[in-house]
């Protein structure tokens, strides 16, 4: 029932905090604030809960539409858990960046910035496909609009391809989930989109394959994982600060969630065979993009590129599947979800003050706003994977289970950490050392970060700071997730490797 | 005929009744109000009836008309439908500077011909629905003619529509003549066992039949590539002409089609199947492409239209193949969500248009999000269900067409439905970006008076069931399920 209230609390906030405009301008955004600490809360209740005899800490399953075997069911486990709770802090965090960059139509920002988030709770937690299904495209809609609505010069463009490049993607994972309904219609007589009932089902090598491709291209869209990933830079450079963050630190990661929950898990086999594939593709991301950032001198697409470089950690660990490796992955999407968020809030909070993104107007900047320098100079060593920050423990864990598995793609996917400190370093230098200069921006507006973002970033860096020094605390969360999930793909996935 | 038969009759002869009473009635005083109520009560009364009659009905009455759950399921949704555009037809045409009351009656007869048609299985009975349709809706596209300055194409979309109409008339009877000629009887009946086999003309004549009947439905229903007409005649037309052509016009001749082509075995044909994918595969990616061109709302939901039947006709192929009746049911969901969510889309037109002065040009969209928040969200839940987007009953009956295609292993006639789904994405999102633009300047909409208050009643209730079906849509299903076992 908890997780109903969860989702319940952010659609209906949603609803609030847009009528809540009528009465003052002010007030959308502390409805907003005070609907998502509530989740908050709640979620940390789930936390210390004991599971019972299985995994799931919680379920609800009731039923939906019976002609199709349709159910409303929701559950959630220690990875759900762990992503939930990343969720309700960027979405926290979010609503912090957006606190006095969005003054226009506020109301229905924090409408939209609320029932994304509730959609990306639902796929959370989603343990039926066709609902996972609904709530994968429930939190698009909302989205496109905070591109489209408060975006930057070429926001229509830019949602326009977000929303297409996840949409026709989404639809050949509904296709792919109705293939495996129906396979379970003729195996078992009756038709259903539960996931248990689903991973029972026996599907033949070849018809798995396309199947299971369904799901990879609508996840590794997501993700974004090379080729599918060209929709990102144009969605974060266009995209309000508040809608980056949500979508670099959230969005991304229903992708790799997708994965771990649902894509190999129901088809071991030939996940199993594919494996080397998306591994080839992790690496082709992390290089190319880690290469393609090095060139951007719009700072926000910069940051976008290597977001797809680092996801591609989490790709390479998800199909490597030992514990290592996923562990590694799961790290990696918190850390990342953390590090990411703040360096977007960092070069939206740059636009903000100069109305510029663009890094060779830039220079300098140390003397003129040291804390906001600083705090720039944290998160890019935290994102270049600096031992003693959570995106190390992610990142080498990642690798030392995919070593595991196929040690050529490893050793050159550990290429992409030194390319990380290149661009991460590059940008320290270009825009915060050397000597001030303006000549190409009115810096009147450039004052260093307040106190209340000074706050956000504070909770940030001790977020990662905490999954650098004592990452056991989050391993232990998943571990039992991915123990089982690893069980049970066990046997097919040895006999295919034999 | 007995008293008994009469009965089922009901809704039929209430919708007649209520023609002839709006006839009289303009006859004894003209009254705008005064015939406008008539119509829309007595439209509600054979929705009411129908919808209870429903249970327990299933009778053949005489050998031209079958009433069962299929047919009244039907004859409900045509029935709103007609009572919800003369609702929205009240302030549309309230300051027509003509005869305005005579409307009611062409749509009033239309009604007729549309529940004739929902309710044969019989030549004779299909025809005469489907002429009876047709001329009400010539009067009706050509209706603001005398207007001063009204839409400015009436006469040329009613005359491209009379003429290109009668023909495909032509097509259906010489195929339909063909048909008697092999089974001997005008009543629906199979193709593939022939009673006198002997004497019979051999397959090729059924397929010729077949074909010249499936190509004069199609351009009907504005198939490729028989969908020439359609943007035109859309264009041209008045609002609720337009909303009445593309849902109800639609919506009968797809259940005529249904039934003809299941009680028919038509599909036992190999060819039947080649030619029906290739329209269906040309439908959707003609539509969807030339939807991408153009800059008028009326054109591109003509276009879109083009591209939904093509959606439709994989589920009637498909209808072949699946086990059970999952096509059929596909075709029903599929055709009840896409009557509301049409209606919807053009009723917002409607509703800030008026005889005078039609806004259907894209740009005059331009940051309705921001002066009119309700009717714009009630326009963006529209288009997004139109583009099958979830939280909507556009996407339980897109979810329909795909589970009705997998089960046939129709793969590319799937890989075609995503490609062509994708592509409508971008001409509805671009409406829905238009709408979400900052306003540029003070566009001239009318402000609705008193009269417009029902309409957004109509609309308000058109979106609660685009949204009811399309989270809980169960009962429905239910519905269309049980109804669907009467094909």
């Amino acid at each position: 029932m908890i997780l109903v209230v969860l989702i319940s609390i952010l659609f209906l906030g949603g609803v609030l905090a847009w009528l809540s405009e009528g009465l003052d301008a002010r007030f959308p955004r502390v409805v907003a604030l005070a609907a998502v600490v509530i989740d908050l809360l709640l979620m940390l209740t789930l936390v210390g809960a004991e599971a019972g005899d299985s995994s799931w800490i919680v379920s609800l399953n009731a039923q939906w539409m019976p002609r199709f075997g349709v159910s409303f069911h929701l559950a959630a486990d220690g990875l759900s858990v762990l992503m939930m709770l990343l969720t309700a802090f960027l979405g926290a965090i979010a609503i912090g960046a957006a606190w006095s960059e969005i003054t226009e139509r506020a109301g229905f920002f924090y409408f939209n910035l609320l029932w994304t988030l509730a959609g990306v709770i639902g796929v959370f937690t989603a343990l039926d496909l066709f609902l996972f299904f609904f709530f994968w495209e429930v939190m698009l809609i909302p989205m496109y609009f905070i591109i489209a609505i408060w975006g930057h010069e070429n926001k229509n463009y830019a949602a326009m391809k977000f929303f297409i490049f996840t949409q026709v993607t989404g639809m050949l994972m509904l296709v792919s989930i109705l293939v495996l309904a129906y396979f379970h219609y003729v195996q078992f007589g009756w038709f259903s989109f539960d996931y248990f009932d689903l991973l029972k089902v026996n599907t033949s090598s070849s018809i798995e394959m396309w199947i299971m491709l369904g799901f990879f291209v609508a996840f590794s869209t997501k993700l974004p994982s090379f080729p599918f990933h060209s929709w990102l830079p144009d969605a974060h450079s266009q995209a309000p600060t508040a809608g980056s963050v949500i979508l670099a630190g959230v969005l991304l990661k229903t992708g790799a969630y997708g994965l771990i929950r649902f894509a190999i898990p129901l088809f071991p086999a030939a996940s199993q065979q594919f494996a080397p594939v998306a591994m080839t593709l992790a690496v082709i991301s992390i290089l190319y993009c880690a290469k393609v950032a090095f060139a951007q001198t719009d700072i926000k697409r910069l940051i976008a590129y290597t977001s797809v470089s680092h996801m591609g950690f989490v790709l390479l660990g998800i199909y490597a599947w030992n514990e290592q490796a996923l562990q590694g992955a799961v790290m990696t999407m918190l850390a990342h979800g953390l590090s990411a968020a703040a360096l977007f809030m960092l070069a939206g909070g740059l636009q903000h003050r100069i109305h510029t993104r663009n890094m060779d107007d830039m220079g300098g900047f140390w003397a003129k706003v040291p804390r906001m320098s600083f705090v720039a100079l944290f998160f890019s060593i935290a994102a270049l994977g600096m031992p003693g920050l959570g995106n190390f423990v992610g990142e080498f864990l990642a690798l030392l289970g995919a070593f595991k598995t196929n040690i050529t793609l490893t050793v050159f996917a550990a290429f992409g950490l030194i390319f990380a400190s290149v661009y991460s370093l590059w940008v320290i230098q270009k825009v915060f050392h050397g000597a001030y200069r303006n000549t190409d921006f009115d810096d009147s507006h450039l004052s260093d970060l307040s106190r209340r973002e000074m706050f956000y970033f504070g909770a940030m860096m001790f977020g990662l700071v905490w999954m650098g020094m004592y990452p056991q605390s989050f391993l232990d969360l998943s571990a039992e997730t991915l123990g089982l999930l690893l069980n049970e793909t066990d046997p097919v996935v040895s006999a295919v490797v034999r | 005929m007995t008293f008994d038969d009469l009965l089922p009759l009901m809704p039929l002869l209430i919708v007649t009744a209520t023609s002839v009473l709006t006839m009289l009635m303009i006859g004894i005083r003209r009254s705008y109000l005064t015939t406008g109520t008539i119509t829309i009560a007595g439209l509600l009364a054979a929705t009411i009836v129908a919808a209870l009659m429903m249970d327990w009905t299933n009778q053949q009455i005489t050998p031209l008309l079958i009433i069962d759950q299929y047919s009244l399921l039907f004859t409900v949704v045509v029935c709103s439908a007609a009572m919800f555009i003369a609702i929205l037809s009240f302030p549309y045409f309230f300051e027509l500077d003509d005869h305005r009351e005579e409307f009611y009656l062409l749509l009033s007869i239309a009604t007729i011909g549309a529940i004739v048609m929902v309710s044969s299985n019989h030549f004779v009975s299909a025809i005469l629905g489907l002429e009876t349709l047709s001329m009400s809706l010539y009067g009706m596209v050509a209706y603001p003619l005398h207007s001063k300055h009204s839409a400015k194409y009436p006469l040329e979309a009613s005359v491209k529509y009379l003429v290109l109409s009668a023909a495909a008339s032509g097509f259906i009877l010489f195929g339909m003549a063909l048909v008697y000629a092999q089974t001997g009887t005008l009543s629906f009946a199979s193709l593939v066992e022939l009673p006198g086999a002997e004497n019979s003309l051999g397959e090729n004549y059924s397929v010729i039949a077949l074909l010249m009947i499936t190509a004069g439905m199609a351009f009907k229903l504005s198939l490729a590539p028989f969908h020439m007409w359609t943007p035109d005649v859309y264009e041209g037309s008045p609002m609720p002409a337009t909303t009445y052509l593309a849902t109800i016009g639609k919506a009968a001749m797809f259940v005529v089609l249904l039934r003809f082509i299941e009680i028919t075995e038509a599909l036992s044909f190999e060819s039947i199947v080649t030619v029906l994918t290739l329209i269906a595969t040309a439908s959707i990616l003609a539509g969807n492409l030339l939807a991408l061109l153009q800059d008028n709302l009326k054109r591109i939901l003509a276009y879109s239209s083009i591209a939904h039947m093509g959606y439709l006709l994989i589920a009637i192929i498909a209808s072949h193949y699946a086990t059970g009746t999952i096509g059929i049911e596909a075709v029903t969901f599929y055709l009840i969500a896409y009557v509301i969510m049409s209606l919807g889309a053009f009723g917002v037109a409607s509703v800030i248009s008026c005889s005078e002065k039609e806004f259907d040009a894209v740009s005059d969209y331009r940051g309705l999000f921001w002066r009119n928040p309700w009717l714009s969200c009630i326009f963006i839940a529209m288009l997004l269900s139109l583009a099958g987007i979830p939280l909507t009953v556009g996407f339980i009956g897109k979810f329909y067409i795909f589970l009705s295609g997998v089960e046939s292993g129709l793969w590319m006639l799937l890989a075609v439905l995503v490609l062509g789904s994708g592509i409508g994405l971008y001409y509805y999102l671009r409406i829905v970006y238009r709408m979400l633009m900052p306003e540029r300047e003070t566009m001239a909409y009318r402000i609705g008076g008193v009269e417009s208050v029902s309409s957004y009643g109509v609309l308000a209730i058109l979106l609660i069931l685009l949204l009811l079906f399309g989270v809980y849509p169960a009962p429905i299903m239910s519905i269309v399920a049980t109804a669907s076992s009467f094909i």
